[in-house]
């Protein structure tokens, strides 16, 4: 039988699946940018779960860090930056939503079977966090390739970030240094992405990534 | 006795990010450009103490000889491209192409880079080096994105996309590592200690590890320049300043080959997991061969040079992947070799293009004629990377040749398929660009011949005679890599 804390870990890590799948179908930018904090308050109430249940204090830290900084702050950040470009309008997929939810589903049972296979010896909970982990990193990644435009792009790489840090903090007792460089990272990340963003206005008046493209090099 | 055995490494890490955080704050360019050359010199002496001195390992950092090689290396190209960079970078200046606002923290950049980039090599913590090596891609990112244009811009944020991609798989494959480990080691710090991981390794879950080296591979790979995942190399050596492209084809590479390195050797430490040799044997053919059809089609002067880094790497990780101590000797050998001739390569280049303002292959011819010394140093840095005797590529090709027909004859037919075709092409645009009659500017150069023609004299001095303690240094390093 599995006890309560199991249930819930597994419900809130299948929660964060859920709403990457979610993300996948905004087709607006707001939405997107909702979805993808809604995103982040699930990954830091399952972090919150973990540091309880591992009763592994400093992980509250992380969960701090998911809940104030991506669940708020860069949602925000964002929200006005798409407000003063002026491009709250239809995303451009690539790929239809039909194909691409397919391609999702197909990543999550890949990943199932890939991290269920290899984890026989390790705890239930580890190991479908892991599983769990690897799908959300997948579908972030899904969701980089399916959009051209900058600001999904973020927030397809700020999803698969959030995959990372449910499994690193799956992976019980894994050194602090690790979670800190995690959230470091996204930091960094973000003021370079943000840094970006505010060039790419200055330049062309539109974060469309498929606009840059005609600027390759040798096409000149 | 104990401070002192601990200075030189600290100095490889201290004295990059210190003289950043000097630089950040140093408007004058000159200044901070001589201040950067000065830093680059004192941490490369610092690296050559580490022969003499080494260290204890700790939780955190530890130098063994593996990693020396790759500091030693790491710290002399950074030292000389800060040479080249200081007169490349005047040279912007005066003409416009650069304004000091942008070049306000470009040294203090430059800084942060070798600073990343040493700590990714000297870090005994499997998290740490994860770290570094974030570092120095966003730091080169910034880079890249320098100049500003719609080509800059795009190249850095394909290179930040695709870098980011690499680095997050990297990450879930450290987690996986960490979660072998653990059953073995326990929780905490130690099971993502690298020395303490590889005395043990042979007890871990084989699956898992292997899992684990499937992410890290494709992760690290990214950044190494691999053959389906190099989309944003070509670009970010074409689009940025180019003493960035030879330090992101000198070292950056080699960083991320280190990182894959490290890992393979715990792979292969451990019985039951996948052989990693025939998944970088595949990618490094793949690279090569693709790389080499690449190159005839080139226009870009530096995105050819930049085709031509795939390719090599794309030999290295085959010489690796074959395993072996010849393979591995030739393995290294080859990207020492690379990593000189390549950054002389760009460094060249790079005065050529400001003297001809333009990168287009079509729009430089001879060379040799308007501007002998740049032009002679291209046609014997080009000579040396296409592997032509009696420069020290051609050696290490040759030993990666017969170790591969000493051990798998019919992969050799790939492999030299591959070398003749890169050959050819590189030749084919070096008889354009160096010989017939000169076109674009005449207008002599302020150049910086010595950085550029000490790495040539080096690859040349070890294609004729590699001294021996050379020698046995790398067959032992060899021996260590399996």
């Amino acid at each position: 039988m599995h006890s309560f804390g199991f249930d819930l870990a597994h419900l809130l890590a299948g929660g964060l699946v859920l709403v990457s799948f979610m993300l996948l179908y905004q087709s607006r930018l707001y939405a997107l940018l909702n979805v993808f904090a809604l995103h982040a308050i699930i990954l830091a109430l399952s972090v919150a779960w973990q540091a309880y249940v591992q009763s592994a204090p400093h992980l509250f830290v992380t969960a701090a860090i998911a809940l104030v900084f991506k669940a708020l702050v860069i949602p925000v950040a964002l929200h006005r930056m798409v407000r003063r470009l002026g491009i709250h309008r239809q995303i451009e997929t690539v790929v239809g939503i039909g194909p691409a939810m397919l391609a999702g589903i197909g990543l999550v049972a890949l990943s199932m079977v890939v991290m269920l296979r290899v984890t026989p010896g390790a705890d239930a909970l580890a190991r479908e966090d892991l599983a769990f982990a690897l799908s959300v990193l997948l579908l972030g990644l899904l969701l980089m390739v399916t959009r051209r435009n900058a600001v999904s792009q973020v927030v397809g790489f700020m999803s698969m970030e959030n995959g990372l840090v449910l499994a690193a903090t799956g992976a019980r007792g894994m050194p602090l240094v690790v979670e800190i460089s995690v959230a470091f990272s996204i930091l960094i990340a973000f003021i370079v992405i943000g840094i970006f963003l505010f060039r790419i206005r200055e330049r062309f008046d539109s974060v469309d990534v498929s606009a840059l493209d005609q600027f390759r090099g040798e096409r000149r | 006795m104990s401070a002192f055995a601990i200075d030189p490494l600290a100095g490889v890490l201290l004295i990059p990010i210190a003289t950043a955080g000097l630089l950040a704050l140093i408007s004058d360019y000159r200044l901070s450009a001589r201040l950067n050359v000065a830093a680059s010199l004192a941490t490369l002496l610092a690296a050559l103490l580490l022969f003499v001195e080494r260290p204890a390992v700790g939780p955190y950092l530890f130098v063994d000889d593996l990693n020396i090689v790759f500091v030693v290396l790491s710290t002399f190209v950074g030292f000389t491209t800060s040479l080249f960079s200081a007169s490349y970078i005047a040279h912007e200046l005066d003409t416009g192409k650069l304004t000091p606002a942008y070049l306000r923290f470009y040294h203090a950049i430059y800084q942060v880079m070798m600073f990343g980039m040493n700590l990714a090599l000297v870090s005994n913590n499997l998290g740490v080096m994860w770290v570094a090596i974030e570092l120095a891609t966003l730091s080169t990112v910034v880079m890249v994105g320098i100049y500003r244009t719609h080509e800059a811009l795009e190249a850095a944020w394909k290179y930040f996309i695709l870098g980011s991609v690499g680095i997050g798989l990297a990450l879930f494959g450290t987690i996986l590592v960490y979660m072998a480990a653990r059953p073995v080691i326990g929780e905490g710090l130690d099971a993502i200690i690298w020395t303490t991981v590889i005395q043990r390794v042979a007890n871990f879950d084989p699956a898992l590890l292997n899992v684990a080296f499937v992410f890290l591979l494709l992760g690290y790979g990214t950044k190494v320049g691999l053959a389906p995942l190099h989309a944003w190399l070509p670009d970010a050596h074409a689009e940025g300043p180019t003493p960035i492209s030879a330090v992101l084809s000198g070292l950056l590479l080699n960083v991320a080959l280190y990182a894959v390195l490290r890992f393979k050797m715990l792979i292969a430490a451990s019985p039951g997991t996948i052989p990693p040799g025939p998944l970088l044997v595949t990618m490094g053919l793949t690279s090569l061969i693709f790389a080499g059809f690449m190159l005839y089609r080139r226009r870009d002067i530096k995105r050819l040079f930049a085709y031509s880094s795939i390719e090599h790497m794309g030999i290295i990780a085959f010489a690796f992947g074959m395993g072996g101590p010849l393979a591995n000797f030739a393995g290294l050998l080859h990207m020492t070799m690379h990593s000189l001739t390549k950054s002389a390569i760009f460094f060249s280049v790079g005065h050529i293009t400001q003297v001809k303002g333009t990168q287009k292959i079509a729009d430089i011819r001879g060379l040799t004629a308007s501007h002998p010394l740049l032009g002679w140093g291209l046609v014997v840095g080009v000579i040396a990377i296409a592997g032509l005797p009696p420069l020290g590529i051609f050696m290490s090709e040759f030993l990666v040749v017969t170790s591969t027909i000493a051990h798998q004859p019919l992969l050799a037919i790939p492999l030299v398929l591959g070398l003749l075709v890169a050959f050819g092409a590189l030749i084919l645009k070096l008889g354009g660009l160096a010989f017939g009659e000169p076109q674009g500017s005449l207008a002599p150069v302020q150049a910086s011949y010595v950085p550029m023609f000490a790495h040539l004299a080096l690859v040349l001095t070890a294609g004729v005679y590699l001294p021996l303690p050379l020698v046995t240094w790398f067959q032992h390093v060899a021996s260590l890599l399996g």
